[in-house]
């Protein structure tokens, strides 16, 4: 029998003071952009300077958000370590490739290399804490985070690992925004975050967080529930969306009036907001519905924020009202289903449930 | 000269991302390696390209590098001392 797989833990760093794990959104940022910068911690609480000095903020975001996760599973290691990234350290690339350019490819230097591969997370992490387990970085648009969810739920339900501690991690820098700007994939004035979805406008506000779990077979006192099941779709058609959810939640032996709350990754594309829309307005019309890259903004690992969203929603048994996105009221959020897509590609469900 | 040890401070600082370390902080007879500065063996090839690409001085024997990186006040009486050549 297969075992289940439990998020015994979570750690975030993210456009909201989300790094203080004992809030749940009780503070909340109001950004003004069409970008949105992470809320930073003092990294110096975290991080030795010696060794801050060369890491990326990626890394260090995902060395704190990582850190979090840890301390609240009570872990000081873990079995395998793995991590999702659209970009891993961009910026690090960037600032290397730019060298070369500059320097017509004489006097490359080692550090900037070291920090823009996309598996320098979670060689860092490893290294932090000394695990020499498992790990693996999982590089697939916006499919990413889910990608290590799989992964991380096929290794404990077969016993082939007791905790594994895995994360979405991507940073906002420089050229990266000027790039996705100059193919509109970036909203062309700055929106006041409430007013995303009011916006009406093509693109989207793009910002960077890292957020970690501890997941687990073993159910703990700091257990925030369970991972039931995750799906991943490359390609979908708007016409195979309601399909697609209905096949999903009946393979979990679930119908849609199973389903107390939908998390919705809405990021105020009015051209691929359409995709929520079909199933707010159909399929889980009579659902209670939430919402957070109004809090989070958007980057190929942003569900990992509504992940952490929906774990704090299950542990404190309340939907915080900046999220709740309809009037339907949840009176226990039991069972979760979070729905993401990035322009209209990397479609994912995941399901939650508290236990 | 002074201005020469200022400059290679600064260098320092900014190259090697030591966010936390003034000018005023580094002596120019402090040790860069080990106890001094904790510089490591990452930031020694900085210094070496940082030579290179700043100040036209190729490296050609490593076992060298020891000796000039010894402090500020060695680098920069070898930068003066090549320049001279």
């Amino acid at each position: 029998m297969k075992k289940r797989v439990y998020i015994n833990s979570v750690g975030s760093v993210s456009a909201q003071k989300t790094f203080e794990n004992d809030a749940f959104l009780t503070e909340i940022t109001t950004h003004n952009d069409t970008t949105m910068s992470v809320i930073n911690p003092n990294y110096k609480d975290y991080i030795p300077p010696a060794a801050a000095r060369r890491m990326a903020k990626g890394i260090k975001m995902s060395t704190v958000s990582s850190k979090t996760a840890l301390e609240e599973a009570g872990l000081d290691n873990v079995d395998a370590i793995i991590v999702g990234t659209g970009l891993g350290c961009i910026g690090d690339s960037e600032k290397f490739i730019s060298a070369i350019i500059d320097n017509k490819e004489q006097f490359l230097t080692p550090t900037r290399f070291i920090q823009s591969s996309h598996n320098t997370v979670s060689g860092q992490i490893a290294l932090g804490i000394g695990c020499k387990g498992y790990n693996y970085t999982y590089v697939n648009g916006a499919t990413s985070f889910e990608s290590c969810l799989i992964d991380a739920m096929i290794q404990l339900q077969l016993e082939e690992a007791q905790n594994v501690l895995v994360g979405g991690v991507d940073e906002l820098v420089a050229h990266h925004v000027d790039t996705h700007r100059l193919i509109d994939h970036i909203k062309k004035t700055p929106v006041e975050s409430t007013q995303l979805l009011a916006s009406k406008t093509e693109g989207c506000v793009m910002a960077e967080g890292a957020q970690f779990f501890v997941l687990s077979n073993e159910k703990q006192a700091s257990t925030y529930g369970e991972l039931l099941a995750v799906g991943t779709y490359n390609s979908l058609e708007k016409a195979q969306l309601t399909g697609t959810v209905s096949k999903f939640l009946a393979e979990n032996q679930l119908s849609v009036d199973a389903i107390d709350l939908v998390i919705l990754g809405y990021n105020g594309d009015v051209t691929f907001d359409s995709y929520y829309d079909l199933l707010a307005n159909e399929l889980f019309s009579n659902t209670a519905q939430a919402y957070s890259k109004h809090l989070s903004g958007e980057y190929d690992t942003a569900s990992s924020f509504a992940f952490w969203l929906a774990s704090k929603v299950m542990r404190t048994n309340s939907l915080p009202e900046v999220v709740h996105l309809n009037k339907v009221a949840v009176p226990t959020p039991k069972t979760i289903l979070l729905y993401n897509q990035y322009r209209g590609e990397y479609h994912s469900l995941v399901l939650l449930r508290q236990c | 000269m002074t201005d020469l040890k200022l400059e290679l401070k600064e260098k320092i600082i900014e190259q090697l991302n030591l966010e936390d370390v003034s000018v005023a902080e580094i002596g120019d007879k402090d040790p860069l390696f080990g106890e001094g500065l904790g510089l490591d063996s990452i930031d020694a090839l900085e210094l070496i390209v940082m030579l290179d690409k700043d100040y036209g001085i190729k490296l050609a024997d490593p076992k060298e590098g020891k000796q000039i990186f010894e402090s500020v006040e060695t680098m920069a009486a070898y930068i003066t001392s090549k320049k001279t050549e």
